[in-house]
């Protein structure tokens, strides 16, 4: 066995700490929030949550499932709406556009990547949201969180696609152009599949983003505790629930609002599996996919 | 901001730091109190957070901050603290200024928040269906409402959910056919500087500053800072300081109506 420099050592030391560093903050913070939901727990128990009627926190009753349910739907809305619209930016930036344009274009949706959540708000209040409203509408609703949420997802998406794009071995493509394929078959056929674990990867990401993000959907949603009806119709999500809520709330309510936050940790952390569960197996299939072609 | 950053650079000594939290309709004034104060008393740093009236009554009794600020008076329960009232402000039915409408009457107050009355033509509006925006529980404005019109939280028939008074306003600017309640002060500020609001005029009385200074205004309500029974030191002194005739000025540049100047110390 070869002697290892003292440097080398030192470096062993630092990386493996910080690794335990980020590892135990999770546990830490997951431990935390379970303490601090533990009064509502026990008290009103897991199933009020789900079953209550309403969230009516100063009556006892914490039905929550509407809540958890605009948070989907804000969610998905904004991926229908970003995921292709990133996937095509991302496209065009890694196989189609000159180079000078492609990093320009890069550029422009790293900055759209860095405007604060809070201005996308402001924007979505004073200029989308009266153009979704009309005929006894606010416009504040389920339609105006979901494209908030949507650009702010964009620059993910774009970002995620545009790298994973950029890691598929050149000769791949160039095989495939060598056997006549089009720009389009070429992304379709190779690109995509290839890139698909990176593209899904970042689709993840953007997806935790959305469950999470806070105050511009505060601004736009409407913020009534109710299910999503229709896309005019005001939703509350879970998140914009803790910030409403989490400045006064005292005793069992403040309990109450930890449980949320633990559902919302809980479902990050099943998207998290489930990246790794697509992503693994696509990266299995990527060979047998490209052999699929007859 | 300005003033953090001008005490940070001008004051090398430790500085000493109050903090306020709560209301939002008493944050801007406070905050201009703070600026005045932090000028004339060199070395000390007022923060100003707001949250709603709730939030500034839990940070006091947690210690969270040293004086919490309320857009309403005490309740029963919560008569351990005390309130300083450094001005009065009421809470206005504010519409769209394209809306016809500029008077109601409590019962019609009653009947839109409730959701049986649903159309401006009913009440004498213009702009179709009516929206209602109402406010985050936790919020003064809300329970003042709620008290003066003998209504409960879940029976509002609420559209939109705003949190701070900006938001609400921000709600009506948007959505022609909205009706919101605000703060008195807020409203008049926004609507002097050209937002597109209405005041409404209540049960025939004005919602205006000098009308809550007649007393004749229904929805009035105090604006305090709280503490905790034993007040001392710097809080003790920004709240004398706050409490000052000397501040008028500042009560009446954010649309507030000046407490008699109480006998000073």
């Amino acid at each position: 066995m070869m002697r290892r420099s003292s440097l080398d050592r030192a470096f062993l030391i630092v990386q493996r700490s910080s690794a335990l560093f980020a590892g135990s903050l999770v546990l830490l913070v997951l431990v935390f929030v379970f303490g601090e939901a533990q009064g509502a727990l026990s008290s009103p128990g897991l199933g009020a949550f789900f079953l209550d009627a309403g969230w009516h926190p100063k009556d006892g009753e914490f039905g929550l499932l509407p809540m958890l349910a605009a948070t989907l739907a804000t969610t998905l809305g904004a991926l229908l709406l970003a995921a292709p619209l990133g996937i095509g930016a991302g496209l065009f930036n890694a196989l189609i556009a000159p180079r000078p344009v492609a990093l320009m274009h890069r550029s422009l949706v790293e900055v759209l990547a860095g405007i604060p959540s809070v201005v996308y708000g402001l924007w979505g209040l004073v200029v989308l949201v009266p153009m979704i409203g009309g005929d006894g509408h606010s416009g504040q609703g389920l339609l105006a969180a979901s494209v908030v949420l949507a650009l702010m997802l964009l620059p993910t998406i774009t970002l995620s696609t545009e790298a994973a794009l950029l890691a598929v071995p050149r000769e791949l493509l160039q095989g495939g152009a060598a056997l006549g394929l089009g720009p389009l078959a070429r992304a379709r056929l190779i690109a995509l599949p290839a890139a698909r674990r990176g593209i899904i990867a970042g689709l993840v990401l953007a997806t935790g983003r959305a469950v999470g993000e806070t105050m511009a959907v505060l601004m736009v949603a409407g913020n009534v505790v109710a299910w999503p009806k229709g896309l005019r119709e005001p939703v509350r999500t879970l998140t914009g629930n803790i910030a409403l809520e989490m400045g006064y709330a005292t005793q069992d309510h403040r309990a109450a609002l930890f449980v949320v936050g633990l559902i919302l940790m809980l479902l990050v952390a099943l998207l998290v599996m489930l990246s790794s569960l697509f992503g693994g197996a696509a990266h299995s299939s990527a060979p047998s996919l490209r052999g699929s072609r007859t | 901001m300005a003033s953090l950053f001008a005490s940070c650079s001008s004051e090398a000594e430790a500085s000493q730091v109050l903090v306020l939290t709560g209301s939002s309709t008493v944050a801007p004034l406070a905050a201009e109190i703070a600026l005045r104060f932090e000028q004339q008393h060199p070395g000390t740093r007022i923060d100003v957070q707001s949250g709603g009236s709730s939030r500034g009554i839990t940070d006091v009794r947690l210690g969270n901050a040293d004086i919490g600020m309320a857009s309403r008076a005490l309740v029963d329960s919560e008569l351990d603290l005390t309130a300083h009232t450094i001005a009065r402000d009421g809470v206005a039915l504010i519409v769209h200024s394209d809306n016809q409408l500029t008077a109601l009457t409590a019962e019609q107050v009653r009947g839109i928040f409730r959701g049986e009355l649903t159309n401006w033509s009913e009440v004498g509006g213009s702009g179709g269906e009516i929206i209602v925006v109402s406010k985050a529980e936790g919020r003064a404005t809300l329970t003042v409402f709620l008290d003066h019109f003998g209504l409960v939280s879940r029976e509002i028939a609420a559209d939109v959910i705003a949190g701070e008074n900006e938001q609400a306003i921000k709600t009506i600017v948007g959505a022609p056919g909205a009706i919101a309640y605000v703060s008195i002060g807020t409203a008049e500020v926004d609507r002097a500087a050209g937002v597109p609001i209405r005041l409404v005029t209540l049960d025939g009385v004005p919602a205006t500053a000098a009308e809550v200074a007649l007393g004749l205004y229904p929805l009035a309500r105090p604006l305090n800072l709280l503490t905790t029974s034993h007040v001392q030191g710097l809080a003790a002194e920004f709240i004398a300081f706050a409490k000052h005739a000397d501040q008028g000025d500042l009560v009446l540049a954010e649309s507030f109506v000046p407490v008699a100047p109480v006998g000073l110390e």
